[in-house]
């Protein structure tokens, strides 16, 4: 007899969650407090040394925050997770436990613009280098493989262009180059992409977008796979090594497998703070139990309206990975079989100009640097997110300076086709 | 039976029968895994046994370590085996030698020993093997969710009220949290060794 597994909606409504054990109280509480106490000075000293599990101090972990590691790692299928303040904190954290200076990361040239920034500017003044490979070009990763690698970095669904990564062959690479390959979920959610299914060990979030859904509240996850043997090749010391701060504890061999997510959170959030705060877990948490209603629905509207601007006449081309014909329709249909998101992005005939004008026009679209909200949203990244880039750059990150990106929401999509149509015409 | 996967009942019913644990292979260093394993259940009430021919003379958190299960000179509950898989067959046989007999042969993490596991059990024994104890014990408390690990247990139940400061109940009414997709991966990790 094994135990009935439950469903994803299941999971997302409860998983991590329990009723409070001295309350009763059923939603999930906002422990908003700095600080626990202990029970004597044995129990503080054995929750320091990572003897216990328990709650020290809310830099180190909470119970709110808790619940939603918890319950990410389950709707992802990991072993553990890490809360964080942002999506962009979870990436460094994630790479302060693999990189040291001089180390390489490979990266998809097809990321967010925020996060093309920070590998390219605020990881090199870390020393750690990035060597940027094609995704729909597979060779190129394993042609970026150097004895410095560390790491491999992709987008399941990628920002801005909504192109569909094949997981499992980069992960293929990954595994024989003997290194990690962390996978940015964002854009697709576990509803849509679990990429720990198809080989990646370490699974990033901006919980900012689709996951908290409701546009009002910054977060980032960090999820452990559970797969990845950090102590094989003694390449990953943090994981391998005894922590002189922890007296000599060796991390893999203590945590076995969760160890990653162990030491994201006691050697990286603890040294470099970028904690969530407790009622923005509370916000994110709420918003996950609606997220695979939301999720679909995003989807299926996201349809509607590629459907209708491919065909109409101001439109030079549509970039929506759900489309027949689309270049990554194959690749949505084998990992996205639900719906391929719902960001995504279309060309004017009218160039940059007929972009800024759309934009402007637009009434129920909100015009701001955002995705995944309950609102749909629009912005012309090659002025915004992907500014910084120059043209080359931008056009290979899907950001070409005709282009404009739109993040659909769960209106009526009667309502926003209307609305792209009346600014389409104006 | 099957030792891929336990139901939750089974290790439960395992955690919460047995009171005494000689456990195999402890260690006095306060930073390896047997140590950590084996404060985590003397502080939830087990009666811990530390065997390990290495440091006789010595004590573990005050309890006298003995050489073999056969000095232990008293009946035990379960045998924890913190030894890798190599090592596991002859301390099965020695368990084997006991009267009475063991209820519980646990081997850690990382240790499997399928041969050893059949002959245990031919003779009553029950089995688990590649498990922790302590992870066994925070996963189906759902103390260990205090550190974002994933418990796989949901429960819409108010758990017991926790004992001792924080401490929580093992007797939780829960059912099956989904599966980590990783853990036959997972499964190949080497890691703990003594
Ligand atoms: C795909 C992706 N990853 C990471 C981030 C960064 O997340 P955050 O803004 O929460 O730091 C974003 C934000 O736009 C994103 O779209």
């Amino acid at each position: 007899m094994t135990d009935r597994l439950p469903g994803f909606s299941t999971l997302a409504v409860h998983a991590g969650a329990q009723p409070d054990p001295t309350t009763g109280a059923r939603a999930t509480p906002i422990y908003q407090t700095t600080s626990f106490v202990f029970n004597d000075a044995d129990h503080a000293a054995s929750l320091f040394g990572l003897q216990s599990f328990g709650n020290i101090y809310t830099r180190i972990g909470n119970p709110t925050n808790a619940v939603l590691e918890e319950r990410v790692a389950a709707l992802e299928g990991g072993t553990a997770a890490l809360a964080v303040a942002s999506g962009h904190a979870a990436q460094v954290v994630v790479l302060q436990q693999l990189m040291k200076p001089g180390d390489e990361i490979i990266a998809a040239r097809k990321l967010y613009g925020g996060s093309i920034n920070q590998f390219t500017h605020a990881f090199k003044s870390f020393g750690w280098n990035v060597a940027w490979a094609d995704p729909d070009e597979i060779e190129s990763f394993e042609r970026a493989v150097t004895p410095h690698t560390k790491a491999m970095f992709i987008e399941s669904i990628a920002n801005p262009s909504g192109s569909v990564t094949d997981i499992e062959a980069i992960a293929a690479v990954a595994r024989k180059a003997g290194v990690p390959l962390i996978v940015d979920n964002t854009l697709a959610t576990p509803y849509l992409i679990k990429p720990i299914d198809h080989g990646a060990d370490i699974v990033v979030h901006s919980l900012t977008k689709f996951l908290g859904g409701h546009g009002n509240s910054l977060g980032g996850i960090i999820v452990d796979a559970g797969t990845f043997d950090w102590s094989k090749d003694n390449k990953y010391p943090m994981l391998s090594e005894p922590r002189p701060e922890y007296h000599g504890i060796k991390i893999q061999e203590t945590f076995g497998n969760f160890a990653f997510a162990i030491a994201c959170r006691v050697l990286g959030l603890r040294d470099l703070g970028p904690a969530l705060s407790p009622f923005n877990a509370f916000m994110i948490l709420t918003g996950i139990e609606t997220l695979p209603l939301r999720m679909q629905k995003h989807c299926d509207n996201a349809k509607a309206v590629a459907e209708f601007l491919a065909g109409h006449p101001a439109v030079a081309a549509v970039n929506y990975a759900g489309l027949p014909g689309d270049k990554y329709n194959n690749l949505a249909r084998k990992y996205a079989p639900k719906g391929a998101g719902a960001v995504f992005t279309f060309s004017l005939k009218g160039g940059y100009d007929a972009g800024v004008n759309l934009v402007s026009n637009l009434r129920l679209f909100s015009h701001l640097a955002n995705v995944g909200d309950t609102r749909s949203l629009v912005i012309h990244p090659a002025s915004t997110t992907h500014s910084q880039l120059d043209d080359a750059a931008k056009i290979k990150s899907g950001a070409a300076p005709d282009v404009v990106r739109l993040s659909i929401g769960i209106e009526d999509k009667d309502d926003l086709i209307a609305d792209l149509d009346q600014a389409l015409r104006a | 039976m099957n030792h891929d996967t336990y139901t939750d009942n089974y290790i439960r019913g395992i955690l919460n029968g047995v009171k005494s644990i000689a456990m195999v292979g402890a260690s006095p260093v306060n930073v390896r895994p047997s140590y950590f394993a084996f404060k985590y259940l003397a502080e939830r009430g087990y009666d811990m046994i530390p065997v390990n021919p290495g440091h006789v003379g010595k004590s573990l958190l005050g309890k006298p370590f003995v050489a073999s299960l056969a000095d232990i000179g008293r009946p035990v509950d379960m045998i924890d085996i913190f030894r890798n898989s190599s090592h596991i067959m002859p301390v099965v046989e020695e368990a084997l030698g006991l009267s009475p007999l063991p209820k519980v042969i646990w081997m850690q993490l990382g240790a499997r020993d399928d041969a050893a596991a059949t002959k245990a059990e031919a003779v009553g024994i029950k089995v688990v093997m590649n498990r922790c104890p302590k992870i066994e014990y925070g996963r189906l408390s759902s103390e260990i969710s205090w550190m974002g690990v994933n418990s796989r247990t949901l429960s819409s139940k108010r758990a017991p009220m926790p004992t001792q400061g924080m401490r929580l109940s093992l007797n939780r009414m829960s059912v099956g949290g989904g599966e980590t997709a990783a853990s036959d991966r997972a499964a190949k990790n080497k890691t703990e060794t003594t």
